[in-house]
């Protein structure tokens, strides 16, 4: 059973084995924030970024299941200001590192970081050396971006498609959605479709200053990404080129999280919120969405979450479900964890005491 | 030779002791410290070599002026102490 996980949290990196059977017990860096976590599908390494508030962002990665970490450099941008902002600021500075992905099967060693602000860096070592994705960061529409939830944009979502190593999609808040189909040499802005309220009329539309909370691409059907956006909850079937917008969606099309079953793209889980800045379950009850027809139509699940007036919120990287489809983990700002079974119809509270969660994954076989 | 003395903190992530090590300015003395603990670099500065938003360099009683440049001089007998700034949380 897939039910072991790690969870990511203000307060340091945490495993609860057994579907909680036993208590959550510390992976390390109690006390620190733990912005990203990664176990790498190709050789079971763990890797986790902490954001140090006194000390910037950091990169430690495990060998043996996280009885002991080694520290890494962490993606930076080279000193001094060969690449300087766009924005007419000082030279950039890696402040956050807010998603780690895996490369391909073909690609060993290949790691993807996303960053605050709006870089990617890749690695070809196993994190031992990162380079900055010039091709991105010179984008000129780069000028035009800007923070969501943070003071500068970010890259939180790195989907690489699993017929093609080389193919990308990446999200960043607020900068759109952009695609490569050549391993980031090359990149070219998708999102056709995205609409962002928060704009003036003119530029409702504009793909360059969407803000899509998060991507979810599903395994077997790498053309479907489903988008958790600032303004509402949309479908691409063309691998992020064009969004369609998802309506009626109750209690709310706002969250920030999103989940894809594996092998169906129709199926995908959502996290319900009150728009804007308000960000607390609609009614004071806390309760996740599924769709299974493609966004047609959407079941509110509750059985097993909180009764009572809860304001739980789950962020962008901590919602997951499992390789088979079946089990989905879930973790809150409140520092509550749960296990969503029989996809997501039945959940049960694994912990209610831990701190702030940032992620959840579930451990590789 | 001035002396570099870092924030109890940092124990707690990596191995800071204090060391003694040239340099007219604090860039100089703490380049000397970063060549010999290169992890310890990117605690301090950022990427561009700037002191960390919430870190604070001491020249013996005095906060450094140029957190940007590092210029403040040092003089051979003068300590400089690294502090996380309570601004950091």
């Amino acid at each position: 059973m897939a039910e072991d996980l790690f969870v990511a949290t203000r307060k340091g990196l945490f495993a609860v084995d057994g579907a909680g059977a036993q208590a959550p017990r510390s992976l390390g860096f109690l006390g620190d924030p733990v912005s990203a976590f990664l176990q790498d599908p190709r050789d079971g390494c763990l890797y986790a970024a902490l954001n140090l508030g006194h000390f910037g962002a950091k990169l430690h990665r495990s060998e043996d299941g996280g009885a002991s970490w080694s520290e890494l450099p962490a993606p930076a941008f080279a000193p001094p200001g060969v690449a300087p902002d766009g924005k007419g600021g000082k030279a950039p500075s890696v402040s956050l590192i807010w998603t780690l992905a895996a490369g391909g099967a073909d690609q060993p060693g290949r790691l993807w970081a996303g960053t605050l602000p709006g870089a990617l860096f890749r690695s070809d070592d196993r994190g031992e050396t990162w380079q900055l994705v010039d091709a991105l960061w010179n984008q000129p529409s780069r000028s035009e971006w800007f923070g969501g939830g943070y003071d500068d944009p970010g890259i939180h979502s790195i989907c690489v498609d699993p017929r093609d190593s080389r193919r990308l999609v990446i999200g960043i808040s607020c900068g759109g959605v952009w695609r490569s189909e050549d391993d980031g040499e090359t990149w070219t802005l998708g999102g056709k479709g995205l609409a962002a309220a928060y704009m003036p009329p003119d530029r409702v539309d504009d793909p360059t200053i969407q803000d899509p909370h998060r991507l979810a691409v599903c395994a077997a059907a790498p053309d479907t990404v489903w988008c958790q956006h600032h303004c509402g909850i949309f479908r691409s079937d063309d691998g992020g080129r064009t969004f369609v917008q998802i309506h009626d969606v109750n209690p709310s099309a706002f969250g920030f999280a999103v989940a894809v079953h594996p092998a169906d793209p129709k199926t995908a889980w959502f996290v319900p919120a009150v728009k804007d800045e308000c960000r607390v379950p609609v009614d004071g009850r806390f309760v996740v969405t599924r769709t299974r027809d493609g966004g047609a139509s959407f079941e509110i699940l509750s059985r097993g979450l909180p009764e009572e007036t809860a304001y739980d919120l789950v962020y962008r990287h901590a919602l997951e479900v499992d390789g088979a489809g079946e089990t989905l983990a879930m973790g809150s700002t409140t520092g509550a964890l749960w296990l969503g079974r029989d996809g997501g119809a039945d959940w049960r509270l694994l912990s209610s005491h831990l701190p702030p969660i940032s992620q959840v994954a579930f451990r590789a076989a | 030779m001035p002396r570099v003395t870092f924030t109890a903190n940092l124990q707690r992530h990596l191995d800071a002791p204090s060391l003694e090590v040239g340099g007219a300015r604090v860039g100089e003395v703490l380049a000397g410290v970063f060549a010999q603990k290169p992890l310890l670099r990117s605690y301090i500065v950022d990427d561009q070599g700037r002191l960390r938003r919430h870190v604070n360099v001491f020249v013996n009683a005095t906060m450094i002026a140029d957190r940007d440049g590092l210029s403040d001089a040092v003089r051979p007998d003068d300590e400089v102490f690294v502090f996380q700034a309570l601004s950091g949380g």
